[in-house]
């Protein structure tokens, strides 16, 4: 072997992977962007001290024998763990902004776009491995936690009684997270492929939460009837939430209204991807 | 049995629009494997040409060839075999130089510590040795240029495309730009296509040549026929009123046109003549006219005059 190296340009002789996995690449190089971010780690960090308190609650419902009085206050049921879901909304709300408003607007901004699809990569692959950036941090401060709950209150109760009296509660908790996720993801990507500036998609999802939010504040004033919740997002995730745990619901609009309105919105977020992802911008 | 070597470039009656204007127009044309340049004014169609055949844009008529590959049926065969230096600067945002160019090579489907081995490699050929742990966003608009062709070469392509690569840069910078063009076509084996509207830039670096102008094949061939035909050029320069001068060159059959400094250059068409025949007519013109003749020399064909008669024809 020649000791001196050849700096010049020289022909690739290795192994190249097939088409398909440059998804992948993107997700890896996503992720390890963000935990370089120690903002985003102290997020991720706080996103979890509910989970402190949830453990707390689960160990001590298994002392109400010591404390009866506590009995009500500690009991876990289905109910704890969609509340700790929902409670969780406020930081998916604050991950989705951190690590989702850039996602696709930075690379509008670095024309990035032209170079990824210049490469042997489907405009599939590359939405999908965007998307699968933020639904891994979503499902860490979500699904995770909430699995994380169901095993520990296992093993601190000592036997399944709870899964046994509540054979839904699995398939809850990860319905209701993986729609959750799956909501904020789209809704949020389909917003970054808009705008070159991250901070005004971040401007967007937030008017979008609030806004869709306090219509239904009015609304609920002007016609008296929770029946008009369907207008507001949070209000159709928590009515979802709730009647796949099975537990009350919150308002009156009917179910299958709240489900519908937010695959409505998955799908018209596919469609603005579909149109705004792209090798160059068409102006006809 | 298939053509072991397929030309690097093939398009048939190919038309490409956006909404009603069409920027090419039933284009046929075959680039051949090597260094071909593809010339022709802003908005004549070639950045257009490059983007249908990286798949961006699908053709309203007309089907595309990559390396004997369908561009609609195979995109993703043809892009692996591609490398594409975009006109517009484009990078990833938050990388530096060498974690850029390594994650393009993966995403192009090189295993991740070739692609970083690849990524110094090629960083050191673009003369970005020095500069590759910079932040891309703080390079200047000629290193950005040159990361452009890093990223574009650091999977080893077959065939490159390169979108106006001067852009931008100053006269040292693209000089040396044009040295790697000229080294990868020449010595390195890589096939190429050079959009662009600077004449000098495809001369130095291609031997063959597409001009486009309106969406539209002008001409096309090898640079050194394309600059041959049967003619001479003159460079003329007078003294006294024009028009009447450059009116009687036309209808005597001869073209020209003008360049700096009030410099003509006549084109006279034809076969071979008797020594002197053609400054003879030039002069008899100039005399009739009514213009002092200046100066007449005998000069070289170019590209500029194969491009602006192609364009003229068109």
């Amino acid at each position: 072997m020649s000791p001196i190296h050849d700096q010049s340009y020289r022909r690739y002789q290795g192994t190249r992977q097939p088409p398909g996995r440059g998804w992948t690449v993107i997700l890896r190089a996503g992720i390890r962007s963000m935990l370089n971010r120690r903002l985003f780690l102290a997020l991720l960090v706080l996103a979890w001290l509910p989970v402190v308190y949830r453990v707390i609650q689960l160990y001590g419902a298994t002392m109400t024998a010591a404390a009866p009085q506590l009995s009500d206050f500690l009991r876990v049921g289905p109910a704890t763990f969609k509340d700790f879901i929902q409670s969780q909304g406020l930081f998916v709300f604050f991950v989705t902004i951190y690590a989702g408003a850039g996602l696709i607007a930075g690379d509008r901004r670095a024309n990035a776009l032209q170079i990824y699809l210049a490469k042997p990569l489907l405009r599939i692959e590359y939405i999908g491995g965007k998307l699968a950036i933020l639904m891994t941090f979503l499902l860490l401060i979500t699904l995770v936690p909430a699995v994380l709950l169901l095993v520990l209150q296992a093993s601190f109760a000592g036997n399944l009684d709870l899964l046994r009296a509540n054979p839904q509660l699995v398939p809850a908790i990860f319905l209701a997270c993986l729609i959750r996720v799956v909501v904020a993801s789209c809704t949020m990507l389909a917003l970054s492929s808009l705008s070159n500036s991250t901070r005004y998609v971040a401007i967007l999802y937030t008017g979008i939460i609030f806004f869709t939010q306090a219509i239904y504040g009015v609304l609920l004033v002007v016609t008296g009837s929770t029946r008009v919740a369907w207008v507001s997002l949070t209000a159709n995730l928590d009515q979802v939430t709730a009647a796949l745990f099975r537990e009350p619901l919150a308002y009156e609009t009917p179910v299958v209204v709240s489900a519908l309105v937010l695959v409505g919105l998955v799908v018209l977020s596919i469609s603005v991807l579909e149109r705004r992802v792209r090798g160059v911008e068409i102006v006809a | 049995m298939t053509d072991p070597s397929p030309p690097a470039v093939v398009l048939d009656r190919v038309t490409v629009a956006y909404g009603t204007n069409r920027a090419l127009k039933n284009v046929s044309a075959v680039f051949p494997r090597g260094a071909v340049g593809l010339l022709g004014p802003n908005g004549a169609g070639k950045s257009t040409m490059l983007k249908s055949l990286l798949g961006f844009i699908p053709p309203r008529e007309g089907t595309l060839e990559v390396l004997g590959l369908d561009v609609a049926a195979r995109p993703l065969e043809v892009r692996a075999r591609l490398g594409y230096m975009p006109e517009n600067d484009g990078h990833i945002p938050g990388m530096n130089a060498v974690t850029f160019v390594a994650y393009c090579g993966q995403l192009a489907g090189l295993p991740a510590t070739d692609a970083m081995q690849r990524a110094h490699e090629v960083l050191y050929y673009v003369g970005l040795g020095e500069a590759r742990y910079r932040n891309v966003e703080t390079y200047s608009t000629g290193m950005k240029q040159r990361i452009k062709l890093a990223q574009a070469l650091v999977h080893d392509p077959d065939l490159l495309f390169l979108d106006e690569p001067t852009n931008g840069m100053d006269p040292k910078g693209r000089d040396e730009m044009l040295e790697l063009v000229r080294d990868l076509a020449q010595n390195k084996g890589v096939n190429l296509i050079l959009s662009s509207h600077l004449l000098p830039d495809v001369e130095y670096t291609c031997e063959h040549v597409v001009v486009l102008d309106k969406g539209t094949i002008a001409t096309f061939g090898p640079i050194e026929a394309l600059k041959g035909p049967a003619g001479r050029v003159f460079e003329v320069r007078v003294k006294g009123d024009l028009e009447p001068f450059v009116a009687k060159l036309r209808e005597a059959g001869l073209e020209c046109r003008e360049t700096d400094e009030d410099i003509w250059r006549v084109f006279v068409p034809g076969g071979v003549t008797a020594p002197g025949d053609d400054q003879r007519l030039i002069a008899a013109i100039a005399l009739a006219s009514g213009v002092q003749l200046r100066h007449l020399r005998a000069s070289l064909p170019t590209l500029e005059d194969v491009f602006t008669r192609a364009i003229g024809e068109a």
